[in-house]
């Protein structure tokens, strides 16, 4: 087995502050129908080495979040507001130019469909040679044989052949394990993988997590994984974010969110699914209603349309006033008390998780 | 107000009805021709979707087929549905062969066997009306029930809690979940004894999906409908089956009853299966672990598939035995009745944590073998 020359100098983490931090982000899209705010002040901090899993449904701002953070977003149709810091370094107002050398090398990507995001036109190999070419100026020759080394590392069999193969050469699996390849040529420090294996079959998906767990571990790198699955989040992630129409409903450790959840919406998601081991006998408790439509998103708190504990909280708040982002680490953006979510959670909520 | 909307098929199946099988499907075959060749196209290979498949699906029972992309399992439901011709073998729906049955021959029990499909954005016609397509199927077949179409599909709309004043509304003017219980309601207008649904929830957003299977659950208890359930989550088809086949490279490996299947798996797949499963753990740490297996690459192509078993190539246990000699699904000793395996060296009956890991894929091990040396 061949080994990574970089492998030894993995980063030791930097001291407090993140190493990716988001600060009051806002982006909003201008669309036939009126602005669209997808993101609507969204914080939140990663550090070297560690995980931060992004949960949430479709249309729920997690992926324009992170086109934002590398600035794939079309600047045309989008407005973005807020302070996006990388190692010390502001982003959003960032030119193209100094973007361009972020992209790729410092920070890599991993898209969901490892079809579309690989260029049938070159062969695997080309295209995981070509960033290593343009960040480290490496020669053609060096590049490639960094790919195949690469490629032999996140498990693909005869590497030397298979980086002269084209995609549609590569099964399914294989094709996202050379997406992993190609955004880890560089070493990044930051790696945004955006629902990296929902296209995958469930045994090619567990292989598929650990070995970005594992190469993380040999790394040391950052990982923003954003996914809808619960499941895959608790296996992934040290952090999670929870978020719903465009704002973050709440954060903390996997074992925070996971086993004390706060939020209503995050019980609501918890409630939803089925688990290998739930009761048979209690039906899923689905959270009422539908996601709203960011063109006219509720009043409010977001989700009080279909939250279940609106009238526990006094005075409708809920419909005139947005539960505000609390700093620090652990928070859940909802107007019930820590105390009375606590109980509600204990009483009501996890006896029927079983 | 519930009562009067029970279809008339829910008093039959309440009272236990003997376990006389709805559908008997015995060694179905289908393969695709594959064609190649120049310049005249010749069928060249064949890939083997369905090879030689036997199940039997009783009266207002729920049955799971799960399985990985490829495995096989939307072609059996289109095979069952008879929305595709088998190549080889039988099905017997009610004890009448429907196997090769004509347009004609199958007209009376088209209406008994229906399909819910995955993608509820593709399988509604965009330029009819939510009343219209549910109707569709009453109109086909020529079937008027008492007070009118439109009565009926009010009462449709209204079991799948839609609203039966949105009759005349489009498909796009409904958001995912809503369309499938379209799907779901166009599926019951002809009162069916038997349902395939083909991954019904896989389109939809978590808190959307457990609304859907609630709804097929309550339509199948209190209808007392069949359901061959078709999906990929483990999960979603334990919450929703009583009994659960398991599929790989077009064979079922494994059947049994949901607590066979689950808790005490005996094929070295269906380990794998359940093992790779990402779960969210509420328990506390010290809890039992499960077991870890992590398989190496990926399904073989159906084109060629390998000999003897199917799984071998991807199996810690195999031996020279498996590549000759095909494993016939069989109950195992000390497997409960209806537990079949195919497997010639089965695993233990547990689903714990074992004493190492299952890690065949090399970058794994080569990854966690530094790490521990």
């Amino acid at each position: 087995m061949t080994t990574v020359t970089k492998a030894e100098g993995a980063p030791a983490p930097t001291g407090p502050g993140g190493f990716l931090s988001v600060r009051d982000l806002q982006v909003t899209f201008s669309t036939e129908d009126g602005p669209v705010r997808a993101v609507d002040g969204l914080s939140f901090d990663v550090d070297r080495g560690r995980t931060l899993g992004i949960v949430g449904e479709s249309g729920s701002g997690k992926s324009v979040t992170n086109l934002t953070v590398l600035g794939l977003h079309d600047p045309l149709f989008t407005t973005v507001d807020g302070e996006i810091v990388l190692d010390g370094k502001e982003l959003i107002t960032a030119t193209e130019k100094e973007l361009e050398k972020l992209r790729g090398n410092r920070v890599a990507m991993i898209f969901q469909d490892p079809l579309t995001a690989l260029s049938p036109f070159y062969t695997i190999g080309r295209q995981i040679a070509e960033p290593y070419m343009k960040h480290t100026g490496a020669s053609k020759k060096a590049a490639w044989e960094r790919a195949v080394e690469m490629l032999g590392k996140v498990g693909i069999p005869h590497p030397a052949e298979r980086a002269r193969d084209y995609p549609h050469q590569f099964s399914g699996g294989m094709r996202q394990r050379a997406m992993i390849a190609m955004a880890l040529v560089c070493d990044p420090d930051l790696l945004i993988a955006d629902e990296p294996t929902t296209a995958l079959d469930v045994t090619v998906q567990a292989q598929i997590l650990d070995l970005l767990k594992d190469l993380q571990r040999e790394f040391g790198t950052a990982i923003v994984f954003i996914t809808h699955d619960l499941g895959v989040i608790a296996d992934m992630a040290d952090d999670i974010m929870v978020m719903y129409a465009g704002r973050a409903v709440e954060r903390g450790t996997v074992d925070e969110v996971l086993r004390a959840p706060r939020h209503p919406y995050t019980w609501g998601l918890l409630n939803s699914m089925p688990r290998l081991d739930s009761d048979l006998a209690t039906p899923l408790s689905p959270i009422p209603g539908t996601p709203p439509s960011l063109l006219t998103p509720p009043s409010g708190c977001r989700f009080h349309p279909r939250c279940a504990f609106r009238d526990r909280v006094g005075g409708g708040r809920c419909v005139t006033e947005s539960p505000a982002p609390a700093p620090g680490h652990r928070f859940s953006a909802c107007h019930l008390g820590a105390a009375q979510q606590r109980t509600i959670f204990a009483d009501e909520i996890r006896p029927r998780l079983g | 107000m519930k009562e009067d909307l029970v279809l008339p098929a829910a008093r039959g199946a309440a009272a236990d009805a003997p376990p006389e099988p709805l559908l008997e499907v015995s060694g179905l075959v289908k393969h695709f021709p594959v064609k190649g060749g120049f310049p005249v196209k010749r069928t060249v290979g064949a890939v083997q979707a369905v090879d030689g498949l036997d199940l039997t699906v009783h009266a207002g029972e729920s049955f799971g087929l799960v399985g990985e992309s490829g495995c096989g399992k939307s072609t059996t439901g289109r095979l069952i549905t008879r929305l595709l011709e088998p190549t080889g073998g039988t099905i017997t729906y009610r004890g009448r062969d429907i196997s090769h049955a004509t347009r004609r021959q199958l007209a009376p029990i088209r209406s008994e066997i229906q399909m819910i499909f995955q993608d509820p954005y593709s399988s509604l016609n965009p330029r009819q009306t939510v009343g219209k397509i549910i109707s569709g199927p009453m109109e086909i077949n020529d079937i008027d029930p008492e007070g009118g179409r439109e009565k009926r599909v009010r009462e449709l709309l209204e079991i799948v809690g839609l609203n039966p004043e949105h009759y005349n509304r489009f498909p796009h003017e409904f958001s995912g979940g809503q369309r499938q219980r379209i799907g779901v309601a166009r599926a019951l207008a002809l009162e069916p004894k038997l349902i395939v649904a083909d991954e019904p929830v896989s389109a939809l957003d978590v808190s959307i999906q457990a609304q859907v299977v609630n709804l097929l659950q309550k339509v199948q208890r209190e209808l007392g409908i069949a359901f061959v359930f078709i999906a990929h989550d483990l999960a979603i088809v334990r919450h929703f089956s009583q009994r659960v086949a398991v599929m790989y490279l077009g064979k079922i490996i494994e059947v049994g009853d949901r607590d066979s299947i689950y808790a005490r798996p005996r094929h070295p797949y269906t380990h794998a299966l359940l093992s790779a499963v990402p779960e969210v753990t509420l328990a506390p740490d010290e809890a039992p672990r499960r077991e870890r297996i992590r398989l190496a690459g990926d399904v073989p192509s159906p084109i060629s598939p390998p000999s003897g078993c199917r799984f071998r190539t991807r199996c810690w246990k195999a031996q020279d035995r498996c590549a000759t000699e095909e494993p016939p699904l069989v109950r195992l000793s000390g497997n409960r009745d209806g537990h079949l395996t195919a497997c010639h060296f089965p695993e233990e009956p547990s689903t714990g944590a074992r004493a190492e890991d299952i890690v065949l894929d090399p970058a794994l091990t080569a990854l966690e073998g530094e790490r521990t040396d």
